[in-house]
């Protein structure tokens, strides 16, 4: 199997991927990128913690026009996962209003993004439809 | 007039379009020119200058606009803050006059965007190399278009659709209309870049650029100045007549950026920091907003005007939708909004833009506005959003001169 990096360094793959903030220690805001100081509260300590890989859909459109080499059409979101907001596409699903809906329960997945001149996958992650 | 108040002396707007022929420069000094004519005064009594351009932040616009009209040697604040910056330059400006450093100053901002596709979004080409964590999310490849969208189109559809999420109601249909509206006003403003009604047909089929904003409900991107020359009540009560009777009050200039919210870094929340602006503007204005009588909203996309209503608290929390559908906020409604047309047609050259929509307003104010003028109106509201976040709202009024 190829060697695997993810996409970007809050998705922890294994055998169970899932993301992962930083937690400010004194408000609980949380974060997906590296941090300076908390923007809610201004103290800086923080702590790892795991986000919850089912969700919501709170928000959505369907990119149809995009910058040059970005594939079109796809699905970009806002997922709620039980309180904490996540950008992500919706993926394994056709990108048209009559298959996506506000309000759509969805789960994380993962998928090969790219590969690299020494054959490292790059894996992302997306959101699915959770069976119904 | 309280002499610690700021007035409008002189605004003017250069037609928003294409202008091949002409570079910044003209398109700012037609516009400064213009405003100074319009006040009766010139650029030698300019105590400030702050000049507004996004794309060309370092290129000290201020300075080179000097260079054509008139180097008096007086301080020029050069500004950018994203679609806020024509309002960032007007505040500029007016904080100088408040600060009691001058009397006068002059405010302009201009863009020249005619043919800019996307102005944000990254280009994408084959990976390659070997994959090396870098940014502050370890990102390994560029991440638009796989994590979500950088694309304004789809920042502010989604903001359009979380407000449908929370509220209901909304639509691809409802969002067309709000553009419809706005080009059917765009029709009798002869500076509009596109003034050409379309209908909701045309708008619904037109090309998508991420559902549910079609081409026409987008900013259009095109070539624009405007300018205002902003005097103190004290200076102004010094002046002639018809430069008092034409003065318009600024009432309320306010600023602000987005207060931390869970998930504002996930998709920009453009909600609070307006709701906050309008506060302080109303408080600021000792008026509420039952007492305005048209108003000009940052309309980037026909996703973004719908939120707008309840962040200006225009209808109830959480009834834009049915506000809108009770045609309020057409021009023959109770609450006029975007009668130039908006940002959709009437164009938003980003600089000009926060200057332009006061323009707008004082124009209806001062009773000027030929065929689109809103009959009696006395007070107005002006409000540009940029994202980062950035967000000015001025409240003008009619001079009792
Ligand atoms: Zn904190």
């Amino acid at each position: 199997m190829a060697e695997q990096i993810p996409l970007v360094d809050y998705l922890v793959l294994g055998n169970d991927p899932h993301l992962v903030a930083n937690e400010c220690t004194s408000c609980g805001a949380r974060f997906f990128d590296r941090r300076n100081a908390c923007a809610s509260c201004g103290r800086s300590g923080f702590t790892k913690v795991d986000i919850p890989t089912e969700g919501e859909v709170r928000a959505f459109t369907i990119v149809a026009f995009a910058a040059p080499g970005v594939p079109t059409p796809y699905v970009a979101a806002m997922v709620d996962c039980a309180g904490t907001s996540v950008r992500a596409n919706l993926i394994n699903i056709p990108a048209d209003p009559e298959h996506v809906s506000l309000g759509m329960q969805v789960r994380l997945t993962t998928e090969v993004v790219g590969t690299d001149d020494e054959g490292t996958e790059a894996i992302g992650f997306g959101f699915e439809p959770k069976e119904a | 007039m309280a002499t610690d108040d700021v007035w409008v002396l002189g605004i003017s707007m250069t037609k928003f379009g294409k202008h091949p022929d002409k570079d910044m420069v003209d398109l700012a000094s037609e516009a400064v020119l213009g405003a100074l004519a319009d006040g009766g005064v010139t650029m030698a009594d300019m105590g400030v200058v702050a000049a507004g351009s996004l794309m060309a932040a370092n290129a000290g616009m201020g300075q080179q606009v000097q260079k054509q009209l008139g180097q008096t040697g007086v301080p020029v604040y050069n500004v950018a803050n994203a679609c806020a910056t024509g309002a960032t330059a007007l505040r500029v400006a007016m904080l100088a006059i408040k600060a009691g450093e001058t009397d006068m100053g002059l405010a302009f901002g201009v863009e020249k965007l005619s043919g800019a596709g996307l102005l944000s979004g990254g280009t994408r080409k084959d990976d390659s190399g070997v994959y090396a964590p870098s940014g502050r999310y370890g990102a390994v490849a560029p991440v638009d278009g796989r994590i979500g969208t950088d694309i304004m189109p789809g920042v502010f559809a989604q903001i359009g659709m979380e407000y449908g999420h929370r509220h209901g109601g909304t639509s691809f249909e409802l969002f067309a209309r709000i553009s419809e509206k706005n080009h059917a006003h765009s029709t009798l403003n002869p500076l509009a870049a596109y003034s050409k009604k379309m209908t909701l047909e045309e708008i619904m089929g037109d090309f998508m650029v991420a559902y549910p904003n079609t081409r026409p409900m987008c900013s259009a991107n095109c070539d624009g100045a405007a300018a205002a020359v902003l005097v103190s009540g004290a200076k102004l009560a010094t002046l002639s007549l018809e430069q008092r009777r034409r003065a318009v009050k600024v009432s309320a200039s306010v600023l602000t950026s987005d207060p931390w919210e869970e998930a504002c870094q996930v998709l920009p929340d453009v909600n609070t920091l307006t709701r906050n602006a309008a506060t302080l503007a109303y408080e600021q204005a000792g008026v509420g907003p039952d007492d305005l009588d048209l108003v000009e909203l940052h309309d980037c996309f026909a996703t973004a005007e719908l939120v707008h209503y309840d962040n200006l608290m225009l209808c109830e929390p959480g009834g834009a939708v049915d506000f809108f559908n009770s045609g309020a906020t057409w021009r023959d409604g109770s609450m006029p909004v975007n009668v130039s047309g908006g940002l959709e047609s009437k164009g938003h050259p980003i600089g000009a833009t926060g200057i332009a929509n006061v323009w707008e307003v004082a124009t209806h104010l001062r009773g000027e506005a030929g065929p689109r003028q809103i009959e009696g109106a006395k007070v107005g509201l002006t409000h540009v959003i940029g994202l980062g976040s950035a967000c000015g709202v001025h409240i003008l009024e009619k001079s009792a001169a």
